[in-house]
C-alpha cells in the first residue's frame, strides 16, 4: 500500500498490534474452549447450535467493543498527543489521514475477526466432528458482522473528529443500540394515528443506521438459508452509510483548528 | 531578488473562548513579514506571544481569521507546497510504539521514496542527528532531547527548501544544543531557508541573519540582530589586571567589580581615554577594551516591558492559548 491512506492504515494496524489489542483473542479462545467442553457434556443434539450462537455473538461483541473503544480515540488521541502535527505538515490531506485511520482499524478488526472465526471453526469441529455445506451461513453471518463493524467504525471516527472519547463512545453506542431497534422505531408509527409521530418515526428509521438487518446469528445457528438479495443489500448499505459518515467526518475535520 | 521564501500578510488569528464561545481572544494580530531565500530567520518572543500560533497557521494546522501567507510563492492552503517544507513542532511527540527508524520510514513513505532511497535517507539522517545507536529502540524509551533530534530528522528527511523549527533548542543539554546549532548552520550553508522560533536569544544572535520579535501577538521589530542591538550605545567595558600593591584611583575602584586581581569597569565612551590614561599611570595591565552593546536579550526584555506597560487595544487581547 503506497497511497497515503494505505500508509496511515498500515501504521494504525501496527499501533493496534503493538498496543496488544489482539490480546482479546486469548479471551475468545478461552471462551470457545470452555463452551466446547461444557456443551459436549450437557447438551444433547444442540451442541452445534449453542457453539455457533455463542461464537458468533462473541465475535460480534468483541468486534463492536473494539470498533467503538478504539474508533473514538483514533483522531482524538492523535490531536491530544500532537502526533498528527508532523504528519499534516507533510503533503497529506486531512481526508487521507481519516480514510487511513478508518482503513487501519478496519484491517485490525478483519484480522481479529478472521482469527476468531478460526477459533469458532475449531470449536465447531470439536463438538460436531464434521463441517457441513450449510455451515457456509456462518461465514455469511461473519461477513455481516464485518459490515456492521465498518459502519460502527465510521460512526466512531466521525464523532471522534469533534468530541471527546467519552462523548463519542456514548454517541456511537447510543446510535448502535437505536440502530439495532430501528424496525421497532418504525413500527411506533403503526400504533398511532398522529401523522406527525408517524413521520418522525419514519424519518428516524431512515436516518438511523439499520443494524437489525446485519444480525443473522440465529439463522446461522439454525442453518437457515440467507437470501442473496440480503447479502447485496447489506453490502451496499454498509458501503453507502460508511462513505457518508466518512465524508461528514472529513468535512468536519478539514475545517477544524488543531489545538 | 526572487520570490521570498516566506511571505506573510496581515495574518490574524482569533480564538473563541468561554463556555458559549462568544468571546474572541486574539492570538496573532495582523502579522506581516517576509523571509528571503536562504535566510536563517529567528522568531523571538516570550511564552504566549503567538510564535507557535504563527507556525501552526503556516503549516495549515489551524486556519487564519484573516490574512494570507505564501511559502515558496505558493499559498499555505496549497497541499503541494508541503513537499518543499519541513516542520518540527514544539516539544515533538511521536508514535511511541515505533522505533526512530520506523518513524522515519513512515514519513519517508509519505513522500513516495522507494525502498532503497528511504533506507539511504534514514541512515543518513539518523547519523546526522546522532541516533544511529538508538535507531531500533521504541520512541517511548527516548529522552526529550532524543525526541527533539528525531523531530529534526523527520523535518529534513525529504530535503525541503524551507525548514520550520519550533523551539528547536528547548530541552536539550549543551552538547545537544551545539549539535542542533551545527545542523541549522549546515542547512543554511546548503542554501535552505530556516525559520525558527526560540526564546534562547544567544542562539538567535549566533545563527540568524535576521530576527523578528513578537509580543502579545504583535510584531515589534524585524532586523539583523546587529542592527537591533546597535540601536542604543551603552559605553565601553575595560578589563584589566592590577596587583594588590598598586594604588588605583578611587574613581576607578569605586565603579569596578573584581575577582581576585582581575577588574572590570564600564565607562561612557567619551571618558574612555581618560580612564585608560589613569590605568596606565597606575601601571594596571589592560586585558581588553570592548564596546558595551545591549544584547538581543536586553532589547527583547525592553520590548516586553514596554508592551506590558501599554494597555492592549480593545479588540486585541494577548492569549495563552499557544505561544
Amino acid at each position: 500500500m503506497s497511497s497515503i491512506p494505505g500508509i496511515v492504515a498500515v501504521n494504525t494496524f501496527r499501533e493496534a498490534v503493538r498496543d496488544r489489542v489482539l490480546y482479546n483473542l486469548i479471551f475468545f479462545a478461552l471462551l470457545m474452549i470452555a463452551a466446547a467442553v461444557l456443551v459436549g457434556g450437557i447438551s444433547i443434539g444442540i451442541e452445534r447450535d449453542v457453539i455457533v450462537n455463542l461464537g458468533l455473538t462473541a465475535i460480534s461483541l468483541f468486534g463492536i467493543i473494539m470498533a467503538i473503544f478504539i474508533g473514538v480515540g483514533l483522531v482524538y488521541k492523535e490531536i491530544e498527543k500532537r502526533t498528527l502535527y508532523s504528519l499534516l505538515a507533510k503533503p497529506v490531506q486531512r481526508w487521507q489521514f481519516l480514510v487511513g485511520k478508518f482503513g487501519g482499524l478496519l484491517l485490525t478488526l478483519v484480522v481479529n475477526t478472521l482469527l476468531m472465526t478460526v477459533g469458532l471453526a475449531i470449536a465447531l469441529f470439536y463438538v460436531a466432528h464434521k463441517f457441513e455445506s450449510s455451515d457456509a451461513t456462518i461465514l455469511i453471518a461473519i461477513y455481516f458482522v464485518l459490515l456492521e463493524l465498518a459502519l460502527i467504525t465510521a460512526l466512531a471516527l466521525f464523532f471522534s473528529c469533534f468530541s471527546s472519547p467519552m462523548l463519542s463512545t456514548l454517541y456511537t453506542l447510543g446510535i448502535y443500540v437505536a440502530g439495532v431497534f430501528a424496525p421497532d422505531i418504525r413500527d411506533i408509527g403503526l400504533f398511532t394515528d398522529n401523522p406527525a409521530i408517524k413521520t418522525v418515526a419514519k424519518c428516524i428509521y431512515y436516518v438511523l443506521p439499520n443494524f437489525h438487518n446485519f444480525n443473522i446469528i440465529a439463522a446461522a445457528a439454525h442453518k437457515e438459508a440467507i437470501p442473496h438479495a440480503l447479502i447485496w443489500q447489506n453490502t451496499a448499505y454498509a458501503i453507502l452509510y460508511s462513505t457518508v459518515a466518512l465524508l461528514a467526518a472529513s468535512a468536519v475535520f478539514s475545517g477544524r483548528d488543531l489545538k | 531578488m526572487g520570490t521570498p521564501a516566506i511571505e506573510i500578510e496581515g495574518l490574524t488569528k482569533d480564538y473563541a473562548v468561554g463556555f458559549w464561545r462568544k468571546k474572541m481572544r486574539r492570538s496573532l494580530d495582523h502579522l506581516s513579514l517576509q523571509v528571503n531565500q536562504g535566510e536563517a530567520f529567528g522568531f523571538l518572543g516570550p511564552n504566549g506571544a503567538g510564535k507557535t500560533t504563527t507556525l501552526k497557521l503556516l503549516m495549515g494546522l489551524i486556519f487564519p481569521t484573516s490574512g494570507s501567507a505564501r511559502i515558496q510563492g505558493r499559498s499555505i492552503a496549497d497541499i503541494g507546497m508541503h513537499r518543499q517544507i519541513g516542520y518540527m513542532p514544539e516539544q515533538p511527540y511521536f508514535y511511541d510504539y515505533l522505533t526512530a527508524r520506523e518513524l522515519l520510514d513512515y514519513f519517508a513513505r509519505v513522500f513516495g521514496f522507494n525502498r532503497a532511497e528511504r533506507e539511504a535517507r534514514i541512515q543518513k539522517f539518523l547519523d546526522r542527528v546522532g541516533l544511529t545507536a538508538s535507531s531500533d529502540v521504541q520512541l517511548r524509551k527516548f529522552s526529550k532531547g532524543m525526541l527533539q533530534r528525531v523531530g529534526i530528522a523527520q523535518a529534513i528527511l525529504h530535503d525541503p527548501q524551507v525548514v520550520f523549527l519550533d523551539e528547536p533548542m528547548s530541552g536539550l543539554d549543551p552538547i545537544g544544543r551545539r549539535e542542533v546549532r551545527d545542523i541549522i548552520l549546515e542547512l543554511k550553508n546548503q542554501g535552505k531557508t530556516i525559520f525558527f522560533s526560540t526564546h534562547i536569544l544567544s542562539d538567535a544572535e549566533m545563527l540568524c541573519d535576521r530576527v523578528s520579535v513578537l509580543v502579545g501577538g504583535r510584531l515589534q521589530g524585524v532586523g539583523a540582530p546587529r542592527d537591533i542591538v546597535s540601536m542604543d550605545v551603552q559605553g565601553m567595558e575595560i578589563l584589566f589586571e592590577a596587583g594588590a600593591a598598586m594604588s588605583l584611583p578611587a574613581e576607578i575602584t569605586g565603579k569596578a567589580t573584581h575577582t581576585g586581581d582581575r577588574y572590570r569597569i564600564e565607562v561612557p565612551e567619551a571618558d574612555l581615554y581618560v580612564a585608560l590614561e589613569k590605568l596606565k599611570n597606575s601601571q594596571a595591565r589592560i586585558l581588553s577594551v570592548a564596546p558595551l552593546r545591549p544584547s538581543l536579550e536586553d532589547y527583547f526584555l525592553k520590548l516586553v516591558a514596554r508592551q506590558k506597560a501599554a494597555a492592549p487595544a480593545p479588540e486585541t487581547v494577548s492569549t495563552g492559548v499557544a505561544s
